[in-house]
């Protein structure tokens, strides 16, 4: 700015607008550096991420495929139901350990039949076969014992190196150094899946299945720890939405601005910045010790997630209450409507989509929060689904986070394809919810 | 519509609302200082004044629209058909719905145009069916003259509508819950000049009802609508008196200087 001083005006600068000033060429460097270094920024970022998709999905898309052995089983009747009278109830006497040499001897049987020579013992060719088989038998047994006496083909999973084999995890050269598994097995199973006895397929279990034990990795599933994050995430919004929109409400119509409201808000802040596994202590002296809720239950699981995401929830319900414009609380005051009326017809309404997404939002964070859930015994080995809520919040289950934790914990490395698995079908999830977050704000969004 | 003369007619009627000895504060600021004022019944009284002069300010602590704001303290004495609104036993709801208020920037809710209208009778229970319902809508409509751009269109968002419609619309929505005080907060000021005119022409018909109150930085329309004008300046009451009055022949030098361009 020139300074007008007392005889008037200053002289107008007389430059030519086609050459450029020093000072307009500096300005324009100095911008121009600046893209860059935003460019370099967002190359980086973008790249960063290139990389880890790329390495997440380039380990764990195999986890979906499995490699099933297929062959003909008679399902011998004297074994199988010894009493004769097809009842599943007595049925369930004969333990999985009995199934075990039917599998075994249909395969060696099935070899032989197909003409393949192999020096191979029959305990060889059993371990080819995964030790889930005579299980996968059982239960399919069990649910149709018309099917025993006759013989039925069947695809039962293969061992989890042979697995390994056709995935390339596994090489002939490290079958010479590997216990589980011996080249000449390799070269057999090459020559079963030429006959087409051996297929690589979607494997559904992944996903629905319920965890398996270090030494089966080709049985391992899914199916508890999504069930486990999917309670979770009920508790979660059945506590943390309802809690947080109503402390919401009432902070920013109702309350008194005071030292008080102050301290809250400042505290409500802070609590965002909480490490969460300090919220997994808090759970666990509470809700374990203190209100003796069971351990590696849902129900914890959700609370201690619930204390989590509340400020998350908080934090964005007033953000968006803030951003209804004071005219029209205003125009329903001005109408005769009570403060409640106006809060809940008209301030609420048009908050919803904020409060709907910052409350996904919070969700697909409690969804892949793992720390806290370490601490209250989340991480157990479970078996066994959940029973339908809300008997089955008090369950042991699992949880998807945790699960990649517990499976990278695992020496088998096709623990590391399942890990990987695991965090695609949780990135899957996030990216769901945080689409239905952005779909959300985008249909609701109102303008006025 | 446009005269100034003296020769207005002004219907001496009761007094509606009475204030006496008002002060506000906002915080240790000194908003409005020892206003008395009587507002008549079916008139239309103009406040009129350079911004800041808290003009606006007092038109909302006639229906304690203040109360919203944290800071702000009313002192003195208003009484409404002689009951004092302050009185700690009147709930500023019941209140509202009597002092009915159209404000500076139209603010329809963002819902279809008959749910605007409808809204307060639908919380004051003022009908007991649809039938009742879509009567007082379209009542309230034809008396802000939106009727017949919005009867195809009642459905449509109410924010879709015209700015002047927007706030004809909003006068039928304050009209629908059938105030006895209507107060208008500068209604015109984002308004083109047509759709001025016809606010203007609605204010007029609804003295036949209501009392008006109306704030307004125009001078010109502070003329052509009221019946009775106040200039305030500073946050005093400078002068009351009838329109023709204060625009022709004011006793205060202050309120000559306004109405001439010279201050404010």
């Amino acid at each position: 700015m020139s300074v007008t001083t007392e005889g008037g005006a200053p002289e107008p600068r007389r430059t030519s607008l086609l050459e450029l000033d020093a000072r307009t060429r500096r300005r324009n460097r100095s911008e121009a550096r600046f893209r860059a270094y935003g460019l370099a920024a967002v190359t980086v970022a973008v790249m960063a991420l290139v990389l880890l998709l790329v390495s997440i999905l380039s380990n764990g898309l195999s986890s979906f495929r499995q490699t099933f052995v297929s062959f003909p089983i008679t399902l011998d009747a004297d074994v199988l139901d010894p009493s004769g009278n097809r009842n599943p109830e007595e049925m369930q006497s004969v333990l999985t350990f009995s199934y075990g040499p039917l599998v075994q001897q249909a395969f060696v049987d099935h070899v032989a039949a197909l003409g393949i020579e192999t020096d191979l013992p029959a305990s060889a060719l059993g371990d080819m076969i995964s030790d889930q088989a005579p299980a996968q038998l059982r239960a399919a047994v069990l649910s149709n014992p018309a099917m025993v006496g006759e013989t039925i083909d069947l695809q039962l999973l293969a061992n989890g190196r042979v697995d390994g084999f056709f995935k390339g995890r596994v090489t002939m050269e490290s079958a010479e150094r590997d216990a589980l598994i011996s080249p000449e097995q390799l070269i057999l199973a090459e020559q079963l899946r030429a006959e087409g006895s051996i297929i690589t397929r979607f494997n559904w279990d992944f996903i629905t299945a319920p965890d398996a034990s270090g030494q089966r990795p080709e049985a391992a599933g899914l199916g508890v720890a999504i069930m486990g994050s999917f309670y979770m995430m009920l508790v979660v919004l059945a506590f943390a939405l309802p809690i947080g929109v109503a402390a919401s409400i009432y902070l920013e119509e109702f309350a008194p601005k005071n030292r008080l409201t102050d301290l809250i808000e400042v505290n409500i802040s802070n609590l965002a910045a909480v490490p969460s596994i300090v919220f997994g202590i808090l759970g666990l002296a509470i809700f374990i010790n203190f209100a003796g809720l069971p351990q590696s239950a849902p129900i914890v699981g959700g609370l201690v997630l619930t204390l989590m995401t509340l400020p998350t929830i908080i934090i964005a319900t007033r953000a968006s209450l803030r951003a209804v414009p004071p005219s029209i609380r205003e125009a329903a005051l001005g109408i005769g409507a009570s403060k409640m009326q106006s809060v809940f017809h008209h301030v609420l309404p048009l908050a919803a989509p904020g409060i709907l997404t910052g409350t996904i939002i919070g969700l697909a964070q409690a969804l892949g929060e793992t720390a806290p859930l370490l601490l209250i015994g989340m991480v157990a080995f479970v078996r066994e689904y959940p029973a339908a809520p809300l008997d089955g919040l008090f369950d042991p289950a699992s949880a998807l986070p945790v699960q990649v934790y517990s499976w990278t914990q695992r020496s088998d490395p096709a623990f590391v394809e399942r890990a990987s698995g695991a965090i695609i079908v949780l990135l899957v999830f996030l990216i769901f919810m945080n689409a239905m977050a952005v779909l959300l704000r985008r249909r609701f969004e109102r303008r006025w | 519509m446009n005269d100034m003369s003296v020769s207005r007619d002004v219907d001496t009627g009761e007094i509606k609302m009475r204030a006496r000895g008002v002060e506000v504060f906002y915080g240790d600021t000194h908003a409005i200082k020892s206003v008395d004022v009587d507002i008549e019944d079916k008139t239309v009284t103009a406040f009129i004044g350079p911004s800041g002069c808290g003009k606006s300010t007092f038109l909302r602590c006639l229906n304690r629209m203040n109360d919203t704001i944290d800071v702000a303290r009313v002192k003195g004495e208003i009484t409404l058909d002689g009951e004092d609104i302050y009185d700690p036993k009147v709930d500023p709801v019941q209140l509202r719905a009597k002092v009915g208020m159209v404000f500076q920037k139209p603010n329809p809710f963002p819902k279809s145009i008959y749910d605007n209208v409808a809204y307060g009778p639908r919380i004051h229970g003022l009908s007991t069916s649809k039938g009742e319902l879509d009567e007082i809508v379209e009542k309230s409509l034809r008396r802000a003259a939106l009727w017949d751009e919005a009867k195809d269109r009642l459905q449509e968002p109410g924010t879709g509508l015209s700015g002047g419609q927007q706030q004809r619309l909003c006068i039928a929505r304050a009209v629908a819950t059938n105030p006895e005080v209507l107060l208008m907060d500068e209604p015109c000021s984002a308004l083109d000049p047509i759709a001025t005119a016809q606010v203007e022409e609605l204010i007029d018909e609804l003295r036949t009802r209501y009392s008006v109150v109306i704030v307004t930085h125009s001078m010109q329309q502070a003329a052509r609508v009221s019946q009775k004008t106040a200039f305030f300046h500073l946050g005093e009451l400078v002068e009351y008196g009838e329109t023709g009055k204060i625009f022709t022949n004011p006793d205060d030098s202050r309120t000559e200087s306004y109405i001439t361009g010279r201050i404010g």
